[in-house]
């Protein structure tokens, strides 16, 4: 007999600050022991639903709210965000942000403190709680000190340590690399099938989320819920073409051969989708397609020779790194958390210096030069767009660089608006910076740096936090950028985008550079992918399954076919 | 960054044992007392008992070093100024004035002004190590703890630990944002003249306090969501119970304040007078 546990009927709800209800008459019913995947593109009111269940909507963030909703039977309304805290566990995304102990321990027993729990009742919950996560070595450890994993482990195990009936994931895989996103899915899955309880996810990561089964998938847009199915039934469908989230890559891959996709199939992972009579088709269509062009010699532009560097001495960071950057050039470096790789970036524009090594731009060593005369040729876009904006108006921003260097301003207005064409702000430009969104800051911080008409750009973690349509956006904006000439290096370890965009990747273990190659080359290499955290795509395992013989040749075909698809 | 600056470490000595509670009010008892005296023989013999305290800790000095060459330099510092303002201060307490020599106009030398010094010396020297001591080997999160024990809300004493916690973030978030300010050529060194660099000050000020209410916001709502403030009182993870040495420490500190009143008050001043 299923029990409802989560109930919505025509429920609306509207942000004060909105003019616009974000969720419309929103029916969703979620049964007692149900693990469910919720999706959408960013803006769709996923978070929003998200809020609704633990309490967030309407006790901290306020609102007009209509229709009924409610949480093992009782109305949200007549709650608190406390007393839904007994029944609902919600694990945020971002770790690090809400940490409030200073050991793991104290961390996970956040939530018994407040209950006033004694002492040794709440060392046994703890025992338990930790066990279960597996992270009983660490609880002496500071958070902040654990990897991106065991960061995870510690948020899920401070909700486990109260016996509370449904789970609440808030995009759990944002800040997590690929691999330690597949382990995070997997400890999901344990607890789920360990404890029986109610597991909501929410993601837009679907792909990721699929390497373990869910029972049912709801796809969000608009606010409303476009979709509500079992994971066989949506990918067969086109709804998630439509609503924007990015489907499985080996399923496009099959489309691209002609492939139908049945629910019979099984398409929900990789290793057991029926293939039958696809595999012929892969193959011609492999055949059909063209081969992938070998990458020209770029002549160097920015070049590292034998760097070292540690913030503290005898704890070095990086042990003589090699690199060059080719002119022209999109170049990625990827590796896990700790790898080395934003402190490189910190290196090539003088935040830092070198404590061996030299670093040539154009051939001319500029470890002398200031960070600010290095700015002038190279520039750096942070990951979060919040950490550069400091004007109010987006003019200003982008004209601050330039005002600072003494341009006259008559220079200085056709510079910047010439740079807001380019970025497709040119409408905002006597917009207020905070009326942005996320993706448009983003550019805006873009937009201030390319102002000074850098040769390199290096942009940290460039589509963190961003749905697929902006992904999108952001990366084609880049490609645009580099035909005109810009070198572009990328910090990430988002897979999909050193495949689709990057011409090399660079990748950094433990400070040591590990390899240097094509990007489906590198994501080819298992102890490569092992040792930066990263993960062999779908494609490559559609290619093995299909009897491909060159599974590396067949991605780079993919890859090619589809940025010529998409970028129409 | 020196980040080992005044930070806690987790050592076994019998000052790491007391609880926090234990520390707090010695610490506060212990101030008040050194503040009120003036008494040479009381400030001497805190002195002792506080560098006996220090021993004990086994504290190395490479933690307290710098913090403890900073405070020495304000410390002169001071003593330079108590006889720049006012350098017959100890004649107007003891009532007698005995020259040593003669500087300049008004600045004489005296024997009185010395031992005035001296006793403001001691002071400093006798609360000095109790500070550090306290700071030194209490576990942030037992401080948050014996705050409440001692009475305050647990909502501001866990606030304080927290806010405690997040500097090194805030720290990070601020150099991130001067990184990127300099980078567009925002100049913050002596090189700018001063109005200019205050202008500049504030341009990286703006995005660190957005940031820093962001991280507020996201703190907030994931600690509501785990129950924090709902409850009148709560429990602590890391109290620890009360034992014997705990027992031993508060009766010494209030055998301190006790007979320290007793010495000081029994002439009715404040002052030992060595010379009366």
């Amino acid at each position: 007999m299923k029990t409802p546990v989560i109930e919505f009927v025509d429920f609306t709800f509207q942000y004060h600050a909105q003019s616009r209800p974000t969720l419309h008459k929103i029916n969703l019913t979620i049964n007692e022991g149900e693990k469910v995947l919720i999706v959408g593109p960013s803006g769709s009111g996923k978070s929003t639903l998200a809020h609704c269940m633990n309490g967030l909507i309407p006790f901290f963030y306020t609102g007009e709210m209509s229709g009924s909703m409610k949480i093992k039977g009782k109305e949200l309304k007549d709650q608190s965000i406390a007393g839904l805290s007994d029944t609902v566990g919600t694990v945020l995304q971002d770790p690090d942000g809400q940490f409030v102990g200073l050991t793991v321990a104290e961390d996970m027993v956040f939530k018994l403190e407040n209950d006033a729990v004694p002492q040794a009742e709440m060392s046994d919950r703890l025992a338990a709680a930790a066990r279960r996560v597996d992270i009983e070595r660490y609880l002496e450890s500071s958070p902040h000190a654990l990897s991106g994993g065991q960061k995870q482990k510690t948020t899920l195990g401070g909700v486990l340590v109260n016996d509370v009936g449904i789970l609440l994931f808030d995009e759990p895989l944002a800040s997590l690399d690929p691999y330690t996103g597949n382990r995070t899915i997997e400890l999901i899955d344990r607890i789920h099938q360990e404890t029986g309880k109610t597991v909501v996810i929410i993601e837009h990561r679907l792909e990721e989320v699929l390497h373990r089964s869910v029972d049912r998938i709801i796809v969000v847009r608009d606010g409303q819920v476009a979709a509500d199915l079992t994971a066989a039934d949506l990918l067969s469908s086109n709804i998630l073409v439509e609503t924007g989230i990015r489907e499985p890559l080996y399923l496009t891959a099959l489309k691209y051969a002609g492939c139908s996709i049945t629910p019979e199939m099984h398409p929900e992972h990789v290793d057991t989708i029926r293939l039958g009579s696809c595999i012929p088709r892969l193959q011609e269509w492999y055949k059909s397609l063209d081969n992938s062009p070998e990458q020209p010699d770029y002549p160097a532009v920015l070049e590292l020779r034998d760097i070292s560097f540690g913030y503290e001495k005898n704890k070095p960071i990086l042990h003589q790194i090699s690199l060059r950057i080719g002119q022209g050039e999109i170049v990625c470096i990827a590796g896990r958390n700790g790898a080395g790789k934003s402190t490189i970036s910190k290196l090539i524009c003088g935040f830092y210096r070198p404590s061996a090594g030299t670093i040539l731009l154009n051939g001319r060593d500029i470890r002398s030069d200031s960070i600010k005369e290095r700015a002038d040729r190279i520039g750096f876009v942070m990951q979060n767009p919040n950490h550069m904006l400091s004007k109010t108006l987006i003019y200003d921003e982008v004209a601050l660089g330039l005002k600072l260097r003494g341009v006259p301003e008559e220079v200085i207005r056709e510079r910047v608006h010439e740079v807001l064409k380019v970025c497709g702000l040119y409408a905002f430009r006597s917009w207020p910076v905070s009326a942005l969104s996320y993706g448009q800051k983003k550019r805006v911080t873009i937009a201030s740096i390319l102002v000074l008409s850098p040769e390199i750009i290096i942009l940290d973690e460039p589509t963190a936090g961003q749905d697929y349509r902006h992904y999108n956006e952001m990366m084609e904006f880049l490609v645009t950028l580099n035909r005109q000439g810009i070198t572009i290096v990328l910090i990430t370890h988002d897979m999909h985008l050193m495949l689709e965009y990057a011409q090399r990747t660079i990748v950094l273990s433990e400070g040591i550079k590990i390899a240097d190659d094509s990007p489906v080359r590198i994501l080819s290499n298992s102890e490569v992918v092992e040792a930066a955290h990263l993960k062999m795509t779908s494609v490559h395992d559609l290619a093995l399954r299909a009897g491909v013989d060159q599974p590396e040749e067949f991605v780079s075909r993919f890859i090619a076919y589809d940025r010529g698809i998409r970028g129409q | 960054m020196n980040t080992r600056m005044l930070t806690y470490t987790k050592l076994d000595s019998p000052v790491h044992r007391l609880t926090g509670f234990t520390k707090l009010v010695f610490f506060i008892i212990w101030s008040v007392t050194a503040m009120i005296t003036y008494d040479t023989r009381c400030l001497l013999a805190m002195l002792l008992i506080g560098l006996a305290a220090f021993r004990l800790s086994k504290v190395p000095f490479r933690d307290y070093s710098f913090v403890l060459y900073l405070i020495l330099f304000f410390f002169a510092l001071n003593h330079l100024a108590i006889f720049i303002f006012s350098p017959l201060e100890g004649v107007r307490i003891y009532g007698t004035q005995h020259d040593i020599f003669h500087i300049a106009g008004r600045y004489t030398v005296t024997w009185e002004q010395l031992f005035y010094q001296l006793n403001i010396a001691l002071k400093y020297t006798a609360v000095i190590p109790m500070a550090l001591l306290f700071l030194l080997t209490t576990d942030p999160s037992e401080f948050a703890a014996s705050l409440s024990k001692v009475g305050v809300n647990y909502r501001i004493a866990y606030s304080v630990s927290i806010a405690l916690r997040y500097i090194p973030d805030i720290q990070r978030d601020y150099q991130n944002i001067s990184f990127s300010a300099q980078a567009r050529g925002l100049d913050i060194s002596r090189k700018e003249k001063l109005p200019r660099r205050i202008k500049n000050m504030i341009s990286i000020l703006m995005p660190l306090i957005l940031t820093s209410v962001e991280r507020i916001e996201k703190i907030s709502a994931a600690m509501e969501l785990r129950g924090f403030g709902h409850k009148p009182s709560r429990t602590w993870y890391k109290s620890r119970p009360f034992n014997m040495l705990d027992y031993a420490a508060l009766l010494l500190i209030v055998v301190i304040g006790v007979v320290t009143a007793m010495v000081t008050f029994y002439d009715g001043s404040r002052f030992y007078n060595p010379f009366g």
